[in-house]
């Protein structure tokens, strides 16, 4: 007989097919599936603290709240960019403190009586912004090369500089804080015209910033490639290594950034213990926000949302005089809502 | 047969999906100790039959018996208490446990202090593998044994849960001729003691040779069913497609134009060495061999995946440093790859995406920020031209059917304007009517000046369509063999190593 092997199926069409037409019926069109859902949260949210409180839907407090979630809003992003391309960066909080510590040291205003490094001459503001940025993209870059070429996991990767960074800030600093910066690093903690807070306006660059990279670069769409299936991305000529380390390089320049943003709210000075576990708060952020622990899946708009939600509940319980511990145990039970609601959206 | 012989009994089961009739009124009847055969095209309802068995779906309507018994609610555990089991295609043991442990997992034996009894374990699993005639050390760790072996000891979970009825999905799919021989020989065992088994499989030579009956199924609809020795393989094929399959290979005879692509001695220092052979315009190279031949490892490697320690590629004359895919795809290569899963599409992202995700940079502006509205147009026009059933562009290609999702990723290539296309195993998982059409794509790229690398392990699709034949043996070219007067059987002898017209050559190679 001769050999006749008429289709060699490794996956049945039809299985595919099947889950296909099955899903319409089920579960897309509830509303708990909508994309739209943390917006509604939001809304409702809000809503109801305007009921609860005269004092919550005022100018000034929606600028407070802003400002509060300005620097958990970058950092989210950072979150946001290791997170699509399948991997995590938690050394955040230590790169925001190291890149903080760094800059401010050189920007010790001259007399200062704390003065790090002696007889170093005080930057000018600009620069002092770029050394932030770039000291932050550096540590950032050495994360994403471990990553990408030496195939170390994410986590392990950002864990060592997490602690090699933190150690680092404690080691220049000598332990203490460094204050008496520069006193022009307060215009990143002031208001423009008396109204227009200057760490909502930097988070709002950033936010267009991002919009513009994960959507209309070819960069942006590599990431969402790489955390989507790498394999796939290597053979398509996405230069996987390159954008890969960019990833973690992007994502510890937007922590160098906050890093600025915090030394202007704190009046110009770094502790080397601060933002301990900023990152934590950040990944909670973009998750609320829709974005896939299994790579490949995120949105721009939706990690702003979920930096909203979390400086909502800050703000609101603030308001309502509700004990602060609470206001974690209601953040966690949100971060296993959002993802268990958005599992179900992406079956 | 008579009626108490009847171990199941399906009858009219209807199964609809929003828009979808997946199975239409179709019976389908299997006795004690019978292989049966399920026979059908992708798509045919063979798959949610089964899922309606093992209590997957409901049926929209339509009666069940088993056993003698009316069936009137079935649930996945109802299924398992009736002895159903299914063995999947693809198999999920635990790698890094033994095999008694995998096979008892979740209901391990415990001794007095409520602590599993390995010994107990040992005792009951060779006592299992016994019944079966199945030779494996139930100590050995699931990740020591070859994917046959694990799919015995999945039939061997299977007997121990006592299974009356076994549905058996492509169970060769991923076996050797050896393996193959094994298996027959469990399945005789098993069939002496009386159980069904529902057989899927493609391979018609393996139906006749193992089975007792088979029912064909159509588009959803009873066909036929018929004892195995009542039917012959052609008349099979008319009933699973419906009509007559000719030119099945439309292959357009042509000169081949000038010298492409010349590789020149190149080795990756594991897979494959001394590779030497060129290719033409308009030219199909057929790579044949065996599993493990090399084949694969090749063109990962002239693609720039994996490293090239020695040798020289060149395309139209120029030499390429083939650091990564993105030098292969700049001097015009594409490379479909076999596995459409791991290597070829992201499963989340969007059908257009996919489509244009390797030539991304064709569509930026000269502030490097992509034209999204030109990129929704391409990909909507190749999403037409090509009939790619989908929602929309928008649509993630995880939801799309593997043929649709095939297609997706040979425009994907197409649009990159490649000189050079490598298909790997270009119709795997594709249904025989599909296959004539992606065959007649494949002579249309050939026919406008494209050069085609095909690597396939199914002769006929091979000797059907190349001009050339490379023949490969444990990592080293033994035939590049016009195709003229070949035979099967010819091109066996070079992939088996017994002819080799490059044997003396070896240690030329290596000197030069």
């Amino acid at each position: 007989m001769k050999t006749t092997e008429v289709t060699d199926i490794k996956d049945s069409n039809e299985i595919e097919v099947e889950k296909l037409e099955d899903t319409p019926k089920g579960s897309k069109k509830s509303p708990l599936n909508s994309p739209f859902l943390i917006v509604g949260i939001l809304i409702v949210m809000a809503a109801f603290l305007t009921f609860m409180s005269s004092q919550f839907l005022t100018v000034n407090n929606i600028l407070n709240l802003l400002t509060q979630s300005s620097i958990f809003g970058i950092l989210a992003f950072s979150a946001q960019l290791a997170i699509t391309s399948k991997g995590i960066d938690i050394s955040l909080g230590s790169i925001l403190a190291f890149s903080g510590i760094v800059a401010g040291v050189m920007s010790q205003r001259p007399e200062a009586i704390d003065k790090i490094i002696e007889g170093f001459p005080m930057m000018p503001i600009w620069a002092t912004v770029l050394i932030a940025i770039i000291v932050g993209g550096l540590i950032g870059t050495v994360n994403g090369t471990l990553i990408s070429r030496f195939a170390l996991p994410a986590f392990i990767a950002t864990l060592g500089s997490q602690i090699v960074f933190r150690g680092g800030a404690l080691m220049i600093s000598g332990g203490r804080p460094v204050s008496n910066i520069n006193p022009h690093i307060n215009f990143f903690g002031s208001r423009i015209g008396g109204w227009l807070p200057v760490p909502v306006l930097t988070y709002i660059l950033v936010i267009i910033f991002m919009h513009i990279l994960m959507n209309y670069t070819s960069f942006g769409k590599s990431v969402y490639a790489i955390g989507g299936n790498i394999e796939a991305a290597n053979v398509s000529g996405i230069k996987v290594k390159r954008n890969l380390t960019l990833v973690y390089s992007l994502s510890g320049a937007l922590a160098g950034l906050a890093a600025i943003v915090f030394m202007g709210r704190t009046g110009g000075s770094m502790q080397p213990a601060a933002a301990v576990g900023f990152e934590t708060t950040a990944i909670a952020a973009t998750t609320i926000g829709g974005t896939s622990h299994g790579g490949g899946i995120s949105t721009v708009w939706g990690t702003v949302v979920g930096a909203l939600i979390l400086g909502v509940i800050t703000n609101g319980f603030t308001l309502l005089g509700i004990n602060a511990y609470i206001q974690q145990i209601v953040q966690g039970l949100i971060i296993v809502g959002a993802v268990i609601i958005d599992m179900r959206r992406n079956k | 047969m008579t009626e108490d012989t009847v171990l199941l009994r399906m009858e009219s089961i209807r199964k609809e999906f929003p828009g979808v009739t997946a199975l239409d009124n179709v019976d389908f009847t299997l006795h004690r100790g019978e292989v049966h055969a399920l026979l059908g095209e992708n798509g045919a309802g063979k798959s949610t039959l089964m899922k309606i068995l093992i209590g997957l779906y409901t049926p929209t309507s339509g009666k069940i018996w088993y056993n003698g018994e009316y069936i009137e609610n079935n649930s996945v555990t109802e299924a398992l208490e009736r002895n159903i089991s299914m063995i999947h295609q693809e198999l999920n043991p635990i790698q890094e446990r033994s095999v008694m442990e995998n096979i008892w997992l979740g209901r391990e034996p415990k001794n007095k202090l409520g602590l599993v009894d390995h010994k107990e374990m040992y005792r009951m699993t060779e006592k299992l593998l016994q019944r079966i005639n199945l030779k494996v050390n139930p100590k050995q760790l699931v990740k020591e044994l070859t994917v046959g072996k694990i799919q015995m000891v999945e039939i061997a979970k299977a007997v121990s849960y006592d299974a009356k009825l076994i549905i058996m999905d492509e169970p060769t799919s991923s076996l050797t001729g050896g393996e193959v021989t094994e298996l027959f020989e469990m399945i005789r065992v098993l069939k002496a003691q009386d159980v069904g088994i529902i057989y899927i499989s493609h391979k018609l030579d393996e139906i006749f040779e193992i089975c007792d009956r088979v029912t064909i199924f159509r588009d959803g609809q009873f066909v036929a069913a018929r004892d195995i020795d009542q039917i012959d393989t052609q008349q099979m094929i008319n009933l699973m497609v419906g009509r007559e399959l000719n030119e099945l290979f439309p292959k357009i005879e042509m000169e081949k134009g000038e010298t492409r692509l010349v590789v020149t001695n190149i080795s990756d220092g594991k897979h494959f060495r001394n590779v030497t052979f060129d290719a033409h315009e308009s030219e199909i190279i057929g790579f044949a061999g065996l599993v493990g031949a090399g084949r694969t490892e090749i063109m990962e490697a002239l693609f720039g995946i994996t490293e090239i320690v020695e040798g020289t590629v060149r395309v139209k004359g120029k030499k390429l440093n083939l650091t990564d895919s993105s030098v292969a795809i700049e001097n015009g290569l594409a490379f479909l790859t076999e596995d459409r899963r791991k290597t070829g599409i992201f499963p989340m992202l969007s059908v257009g995406y996919n489509i244009v995700s390797s030539s991304i940079d064709q569509y930026k502006n000269k502030f490097g920020l992509l034209n999204p509205g030109k990129i929704r147009e391409d990909s909507q026009a190749y999403i037409e031209s090509f009939k790619i059933k989908t929602p929309s562009q928008e649509t993630a290609i995880g939801n799309l059917s593997g043929g649709n999702q095939q297609k997706a990723l040979i425009a994907k290539w197409l649009l990159t304007n490649p000189d050079i296309l490598i298909l790997d195993e270009p119709t795997r998982g594709i249904d025989v009517g599909a296959k004539a059409e992606i065959y007649r794509t494949i002579s249309k790229m050939a026919y406008t000046g494209k050069t085609i690398l095909m690597v396939s392990s199914e002769m006929p699709e091979i000797l059907g369509m190349s001009d050339r034949i490379i023949v490969m043996h444990e990592g080293r070219v033994t035939g590049i063999l016009e195709n003229k007067n070949l035979t099967q059987e010819i091109v066996l002898e070079y992939a088996t190593g017994v002819r080799d017209d490059f044997k003396n050559t070896v240690l030329s190679g290596k000197e030069s």
